[in-house]
């Protein structure tokens, strides 16, 4: 038998005698130009659709500029203002409308002696909000408190009035606007989220009786359109009642939301549950902690976090929906505007556009603002994914 | 001393006295119609140490788990402590709290510190002051020798490291009872002894303990007795010369072939 000989020069051993130089990266695959070439004409089909929503903006975002701001009129006091003329041949968004009519699109009726209080509540409520969204806040605890608690109740009272304290009485009938649309996002946003948690431990539940009230609730609230639940709570709710109680139109639009809200605020949390391993309630049990403890200390805050972008996007679809309440005869932000470009004063063939041009800017922000906040906070996730 | 049945081995070492820390009387559970323990007898001394080894899914962690009562069992009888164990929720609550337990997958809370994982249960389950917590808690982390990462994160650490800080949290409930399942399973085997060394140390400062595991070395070294369980029985008790040097029965026999080659 031969050996077979090892090929010469080949050796299966290998020792690096000295380190591999580092180079410089080949020019064109850094820098602005490399970019471009990798990400908008990597590939042909990359290239057309590089070129094809470059042509979309072109024809898209010139008139809109031009509308919205270039042959927008800024200043003015009635229809006059906006109309064509022959000096001005082409007429853009109606701004003057919506100024004149800012303050009834955030108040609605609200009296005008009493406006105060209403600027008093958005104030409370963007701090609230700031203390919540701002992670690294201090005593997010006592931030808690204030949203959930304190700033409810003052809200209340600040808003619809407490004679005693010379605030007077403003029936409901009489918010609208801004104020209507901030009123039942936040009531929805408040009572879904703890109402939600319940429901979705609810329906993990071990207890049949609470197991089955849960998913009744839960799937009944959600294969009914927030329309009908509207409807039902505010003429169904009155028949369960006595006479005259609840007599509020606002707050029984506000049950209605708030339920609807939670039914889909449950899913999203008992997502969220179903996050966390076994062995996270395990290891609280072994310790001695009970059931609401090892819930609140253990299970709760990593639960929620990784959820939260989940609950802003639920928020952003409350936010929207609330329009709704107009069908029960709530005159919230978009209804205000519905309104004011019914008004003759300001009849022009660019108020309508005028005013769902503003509608639009003004969902448009909040909404957007709320999905870039859930972004940064899946970024921030995402880098302290600490598992 | 030892009396051998013939078939079904049982080691009665000594007589179960009003000293035991665990008392188990005829144990059977089911998941639905599988029987998963049958039978199981076994009283535990205090300052005894058990090590508790078989094939997988044999009732080994299913049994430990019987006595912090994260599984229910459905019939005998089960003492910790001189506490009885069975639908009392303030019983079941007593007990977790004397007995702590370190788990195969670690189990730390993510989302707190090692210092507040460790001060977790003294402060809302023993109602310690925090600042006190903090204390107890930092002298068990230098204990188990990680003093130094008590600011960190459990995702921070090593398996190794973590598992230790399961073992400090448990530890800062001063525990009458500590409950091993399978601590070093799901370590990289670097990080083994030093797991090991921990519990050795435990095991000489005098904690009571069982401890399932497959590493045979920590049990001929440190337990008092070795139990070795089989489709949900108790095949044979020993100490761990006997039980390493001349298993009596065929299955332990067999086991000991393929474990130790």
């Amino acid at each position: 038998m031969s050996v077979q000989a090892v090929p010469t020069g080949h050796s299966a051993a290998f020792v690096r005698s000295e380190p591999a130089p580092s180079l410089a990266p080949p020019f064109a695959s850094t820098g602005w130009i490399g970019w471009t070439r990798a990400n908008l004409f990597g590939t042909p089909f990359n290239a057309v659709m590089t070129v094809l929503v470059a042509l979309l903006f072109v024809w898209a975002v010139p008139p809109l500029v031009r509308f919205l701001l270039i042959d927008a009129v800024w200043s003015g006091s009635g229809r006059d203002a906006c109309l064509e003329t022959a000096a001005r041949p082409e007429v853009g968004a109606c701004w003057a409308f919506v100024r004149e009519n800012l303050a009834y699109f955030t108040y609605g009726s609200y009296p005008i002696g009493g406006r105060w209080r209403v600027d008093v509540f958005f104030v409370m409520l963007a701090f609230g909000t700031g203390w919540l969204l701002w992670l690294d806040a201090p005593r997010r605890g006592l931030g808690a408190l204030y949203f959930f608690g304190i700033f409810p109740i003052v809200s209340f009272f600040l808003l619809y009035g407490l004679p005693p304290l010379g605030l007077e009485i403003v029936d409901t009938s009489r918010w609208g606007g801004i104020l209507i649309t901030v009123v039942v996002s936040v009531v929805g946003i408040v009572v879904s989220l703890p109402l939600g948690i319940l429901l979705a431990l609810g329906r993990r539940s071990q207890m049949p009786a609470v197991k089955i009230v849960s998913v009744v609730f839960i799937e009944f609230v959600r294969a009914v359109p927030l329309i009908t639940v509207l409807f039902m709570a505010s003429v169904m709710l009155p028949l369960f009642l006595p006479p005259g109680w609840p007599p509020d139109k606002l707050v029984r639009a506000l049950v209605g939301v708030a339920l609807f809200s939670s039914a889909y605020m449950a899913e999203v949390v008992r997502a969220g549950l179903a996050a966390i391993p076994k062995g996270q309630w395990e290891a609280a049990s072994a310790l001695g902690l009970g059931y609401w403890q090892s819930l609140r200390f253990v299970v709760l805050p990593p639960a929620l976090r990784i959820t939260i972008p989940n609950i802003l996007n639920t928020y952003v679809g409350l936010f929207k929906d609330t329009t709704l309440v107009f069908f029960v005869g709530i005159f919230d932000f978009l209804q205000t505007i519905e309104t004011a470009r019914e008004d003759p004063n300001w009849a022009t063939p660019v108020t309508s556009a005028s005013g769902y041009a503003f509608a639009a800017v003004v969902y448009l922000i909040c909404c957007y603002s709320m999905s870039r906040y859930a972004a940064g906070i899946e970024r921030r996730l995402a880098r302290s994914d600490r598992r | 001393m030892a009396s051998v049945e013939a078939g079904d081995v049982k080691v009665a070492l000594r007589p179960a006295s009003a000293e035991a820390a665990v008392e188990i009387r005829g144990l059977h559970k089911w998941f639905g119609e599988f029987q998963v323990l049958r039978d199981v007898d076994l009283t535990l001394r205090r300052g005894e140490r058990i090590v508790v080894c078989g094939p997988s899914g044999s009732g080994k962690s299913t049994l430990i788990r019987c006595i912090n009562g994260l599984e229910q069992f459905q019939q005998g009888g089960l003492v910790v402590d001189g506490i009885a164990l069975g639908n009392d929720v303030k019983a079941l609550a007593q007990v977790r709290r004397d007995v702590g337990m370190v788990f195969q997958q670690f189990n730390l809370f993510p989302h707190l510190t090692v210092l507040e994982n460790c001060t977790l249960a003294p402060i809302n389950v023993r109602k310690m002051p925090q600042k006190q917590a903090e204390e107890v808690a930092l002298k068990f982390l230098k204990r188990v020798r990680i003093p130094e990462q008590a600011d960190k994160y459990p995702g921070q650490l090593s398996g190794g490291q973590q598992q230790r800080v399961a073992i400090a949290r448990a530890l800062c409930m001063s525990p009458k009872l500590m409950l091993f399942d399978e601590p070093t399973s799901a370590l990289d085997p670097e990080m083994v002894k030093e797991v090991l060394d921990t519990m050795v140390q435990l095991a000489m400062d005098g904690m009571t303990m069982i401890v399932v595991t497959h590493e045979m070395g920590f049990a001929r070294q440190v337990a008092d007795r070795v139990v070795f369980m089989d489709a949900g029985q108790i095949v044979e008790i020993n100490t761990p010369e006997e039980f390493f040097n001349h298993p009596q029965h065929e299955r332990t026999k067999l086991f000991l072939s393929q474990i130790l080659k």
